[in-house]
């Protein structure tokens, strides 16, 4: 686990430039040399580790498994490609460039953990970790009240939740008497007592908070339209990706023995969130707060890999974290090149800047998951993991026509570029870079959809 | 090899045409479909005792396999979409398209989508295509259609894609039956299908036969269709009409009647009934509209009704019927398209109460209109003729108690069809000519067109036996 080492000390010396300098493009070049260094040590860990059997380290307080590890890698590489793309935003975002990097890698240090934690205190702690520094971010906008509010309720709903996740270990350290998630499934299904049930509970509260599913989603859209938006495009794609991660290690790693107790409220609650989050995305005029409610709704399809329990399902949530951050942090970073982020601000931009619009449209396909987009082949495999499951073919039917309503008001952004007239306002400092850096993600977000092997490696 | 060539030559040249200004990009589609034509019959003209198979891994450990099949139903539509496509743009020729690049690029790419359905024989590339073949036209419908296009082709898609989403559960849980490598080919498909208890393929069949019941479509899920056709640019309602609805009930005969065998006796009285009634329905409609377009649109549903119920009656000559028809029905629709159009562009307006004495004014194009015409309402000696009398006989002989009342519903389609056919021939082609200007006769390019489209009507309606040797030994295997 050489890498959550190098993600502290790398947010370190990050927070330490940033006293050595106040130019903003060295502090970017740094950052982004740190995550290629990161990329590189996650690398590292990973062929040093892929041929072993889940290992187990500091008094198993973590197990490293292959699964885990490809999780942060993919997701390193994800941050390194949201920090190119949208590295010139951060810029505007306010003076202290080198502290929004280091709160970055402070994120990722609890991503990290929460791909790899074996005990309960753990996932508290990665929890902690990931959250926190959010709760700056959203707030770093300091002279917008909006951004402020957002940083507000967020951390107050944070609090409670973490209250709510600690409660629920409480209770379960009291039924199993251990912290150990691997000990959990030694509950017997007969002994199991109420105690332990309730902590279930609290966790799925708790748990649900933070991947923003219903009826705990209540902070997000306003967390996120609010908060300054390149921090949105993180909070919304990575950092909710390894909240999952954590949810289904927990869940199938440990609960999956009596799963027959918890099921059912899981899959409401996933009918709830797909419902609540598509109906309402479809209402909104800002396009920026319709990715915060697709997000619930996107939020509706992980969940599917929680329930499902089975290896298909790990690639799925893996998969499927992969093709949304990336689809995410493309449309962001091209909603943020507009002055206007309502769907009118977006009309007729096919005709005045014909590749933003283009990469715009594979970014909205492989959200809605139209084939040969990594959207696609993410829904599918979270769709098989749970018709595989066999027990909630209803959910699968359910969410069948959930995704066609999200069609609904994707499409009307592709309408709005493509079948408008209008003459959009953009930012006038795009460069070459920045379109041959969405065109690259572009074709990534094509690749891992005509071959989803390359996402999910040799898992 | 010549297999893939059918998909990658209209991609490749779809892909490149975006790229084109001005006209060039026309000369490259016409060369593209030229050449994609030339393909397709030389595909047709295969011996298929053994039919023609190509197939590279593409995921395994999903079991899928990039898997492409060729007999003679496949060939047909192949085909069907060659010369369809190029006659489209063969008539396009002498006109001039805004953005014609990517409007061209789009025709393409739709075309490549169509290949791709008509050829898959493994159920996640017959996904892939059957959407991919939607979203070109989507775009072509939305940038280039009439006043009420954006509308108009949101329903549509939106219905297609609903449609299509179910059939991938049902797909989704076929491949899981049988677990393993190539659990999406056809043969597995198939297997593990037909090996189902009835009462799963009871609730399977509906998944799947939605989607194919939306693209037909099949009453009461026509309703996007008739906006969808008038709001559309004529080469795109060709596409539609002529290509994408045969989509529909190849679907059916690939992949629900052999995979889901149980399921499709359970329910073939209901799907007979929704498609007569539809008849029906969309004829007495027919008789009622003034616009051209409009009343082609639902007498497209009335043609389509009638190879569902037989499709649904089960037996070879039955089947053997719906494979010949679905050629002639999308040779007759498209030249009832393009004469539309070319109505359209000389006098301004379709509305058959304010036109007449075609004949008098642009002669060629009457005698054309005539021909045409009366194929679709199947006269004899017309390629209609044969395609619609197999039907009628398979439904006559199908399986079920009521045969003959479906017969007798469905044969007052064919009345009802002459009764607005011909009336629209007589508002149109012949009375007066007062509110008419004269106006020049066709151009080479839509003489061509049409001469084309005319031709496989008189030697197909003559002299079928070309067409019924193609498709004979599928549809035997179908219905021994």
């Amino acid at each position: 686990m050489k890498a959550i080492i190098a993600a502290t000390i790398m947010g370190i010396i990050m927070m330490f430039a940033g006293i050595m300098t106040k130019d903003k493009k060295s502090l970017t070049t740094l950052a982004t040399l740190l995550l290629v260094g990161l990329l590189g040590v996650n690398i590292w860990d990973l062929t040093v580790t892929s041929s072993l059997a889940p290992q187990e380290l500091f008094n198993k307080m973590m197990t490293i498994n292959r699964f885990g590890l490809w999780f942060n890698t993919l997701m390193t590489a994800c941050t390194l490609l949201y920090a190119l793309l949208v590295a010139k935003e951060i810029r505007k975002v306010g003076a202290h460039v080198a502290e929004y990097f280091a709160l970055i890698l402070f994120i990722l240090v609890g991503v990290y953990i929460l791909a790899c934690y074996n005990n309960m205190l753990m996932l508290f702690l990665g929890i902690e970790i990931m959250s926190i520094p959010q709760y700056i971010l959203a707030g770093s906008d300091k002279r917008n009240l909006k951004s402020s509010e957002a940083s507000l309720k967020y951390f107050l709903m944070g609090s409670f939740s973490t209250g709510i996740l600690l409660m629920g270990i409480t209770l379960l350290y009291g039924a199993a008497h251990t912290f150990n998630i691997s000990e959990f499934n030694n509950l017997q299904t007969e002994h199991i007592n109420p105690l332990a049930i309730a902590g279930i509970f609290l966790l799925i509260i708790a748990l649900s908070f933070k991947v923003s599913a219903a009826p705990m989603h209540m902070w997000t859209p306003d967390v996120y339209d609010g908060s300054p938006t390149p921090f949105t495009a993180y909070m919304s794609t990575i950092v909710k990706a390894a909240a999952f991660f954590a949810f289904l290690r927990l869940f199938q790693g440990s609960f999956g023995n009596f799963s027959s107790s918890w099921t059912l409220v899981l899959a409401i609650i996933t009918a709830a969130t797909l419902f609540i989050g598509n109906l309402t995305a479809v209402f909104q005029q800002s396009v920026k707060r319709m990715l915060a409610y697709s997000s619930i709704a996107q939020a509706g399809f992980m969940l599917f890999a929680v329930l499902a329990m089975n290896k298909v399902a790990w690639q799925g949530i893996i998969i499927y974290a992969v093709a949304y951050s990336v689809a995410t942090i493309g449309i962001f970073s091209v909603l943020m090149k507009m002055k206007d982020y309502t769907y009118d601000g977006f009309n007729g931009l096919a005709k005045k800047d014909p590749l933003l619009a283009f990469t715009a449209t594979i970014f909205l396909f492989s959200l809605a998951g139209i084939p040969l987009t990594a959207g696609f082949m993410a829904k599918y495999y979270v769709l098989q993991a749970a018709i595989m499951q066999g027990q909630i073919l209803w959910l699968v039917i359910f969410a069948l026509l959930m995704a066609a309503i999200s069609v609904y008001y994707y499409f009307r952004v592709i309408m709005a570029m493509y079948f408008k007239e209008g003459n959009p306002e953009l930012n006038d400092d795009i460069t070459g870079t920045d379109r041959f850096l969405l065109v690259l993600t572009a074709v990534l977000v094509l690749l891992f959809g005509i071959f989803p092997q390359l996402v999910l490696g040799n898992i | 090899m010549i297999l893939v060539l059918l998909i990658l030559v209209p991609l490749v040249t779809g892909l490149l045409s975006f790229f084109i200004k001005g006209n060039g990009a026309k000369g490259l589609a016409l060369s593209s479909t030229i050449i994609t034509m030339a393909l397709s019959a030389f595909v047709s003209a295969g011996n298929f005792a053994t039919p023609m198979h190509f197939s590279v891994p593409w995921i395994p450990n999903l079991g899928t396999e990039f898997s492409l099949m060729a007999d003679g139903m496949s060939a047909m539509l192949c085909l069907l979409t060659g010369i369809v496509m190029q006659v489209v743009i063969t008539v396009n020729w002498n006109k001039e398209t805004p953005r014609a690049g990517s409007f061209y690029a789009l025709l393409l790419l739709s075309q490549a989508g169509l290949m791709g359905v008509f050829l898959a024989y493994d159920a996640l590339v017959f996904y892939v295509f059957w959407e991919l073949a939607l979203i070109p036209v989507y775009f072509l419908c939305s940038m280039w259609g009439g006043e009420k296009r954006i509308a108009a082709t949101f329903k549509f898609f939106i219905y297609t894609f609903v449609g299509s989403l179910m059939m991938l559960a049902a797909l989704i849980y076929l491949s899981m039956q049988t677990p393993g490598i190539n659990s999406y080919s056809w043969v597995n498909i198939v297997r593990s299908g037909a090996a189902l208890p009835a009462a799963q393929q009871q609730w399977l069949f509906w998944l799947m036969f939605i989607a194919f019941a939306i693209k037909m479509p099949v009453f009461p899920f026509h309703t996007w269709q008739p906006d969808a056709y008038e709001q559309s640019p004529t080469p795109v309602t060709i596409v539609l009409s002529a290509l994408m609805v045969k989509m529909g009930l190849y679907a059916v005969l690939r992949w629900l009647y052999p995979v889901l065998p149980q399921g499709f006796a359970m329910w073939s009285d209901v799907v007979i009934i929704m498609a007569i009634a539809g008849i029906v329905y969309a004829s007495l409609i027919a008789i009622k509209q003034s616009d051209i377009k409009r009343m082609i649109a639902y007498s497209s549903i009335a043609h389509m009704g009638l190879m569902v119920a037989a499709a649904f009656s089960v037996n070879q000559i039955g089947m053997h019927g719906i494979m010949v028809q679905m050629f002639n029905h999308g040779i007759n629709i498209t030249g009832m398209w393009l004469i539309v159009s070319m109505i359209e562009n000389r006098y301004g307006t379709r509305n058959m109460n304010e036109l007449g004495g075609m004949a008098t004014t642009a002669p060629r194009m009457a005698i054309a209109f005539v021909i045409i015409a009366l194929a679709n309402v199947a006269l004899p000696l017309t390629n209609g003729f044969i395609g619609e009398f197999m039907l009628f006989n398979g439904l006559f002989s199908g399986g079920s108690h009521y045969h003959i009342t479906y017969m007798v519903i469905a044969g007052l389609g064919v009345i009802l069809g002459a009764v607005y056919t011909l009336n629209m021939l007589q508002k149109t082609v012949f009375g007066n000519a007062v509110s008419m200007k004269v106006t020049k006769d066709l151009s080479s390019g839509e003489f061509l067109g049409l001469a084309i489209i005319i031709l496989l009507i008189l030697v197909l309606g003559v002299y079928p036996k070309p067409l019924l040797d193609l498709t004979q030994g599928i549809a035997a295997t179908l219905v021994p």
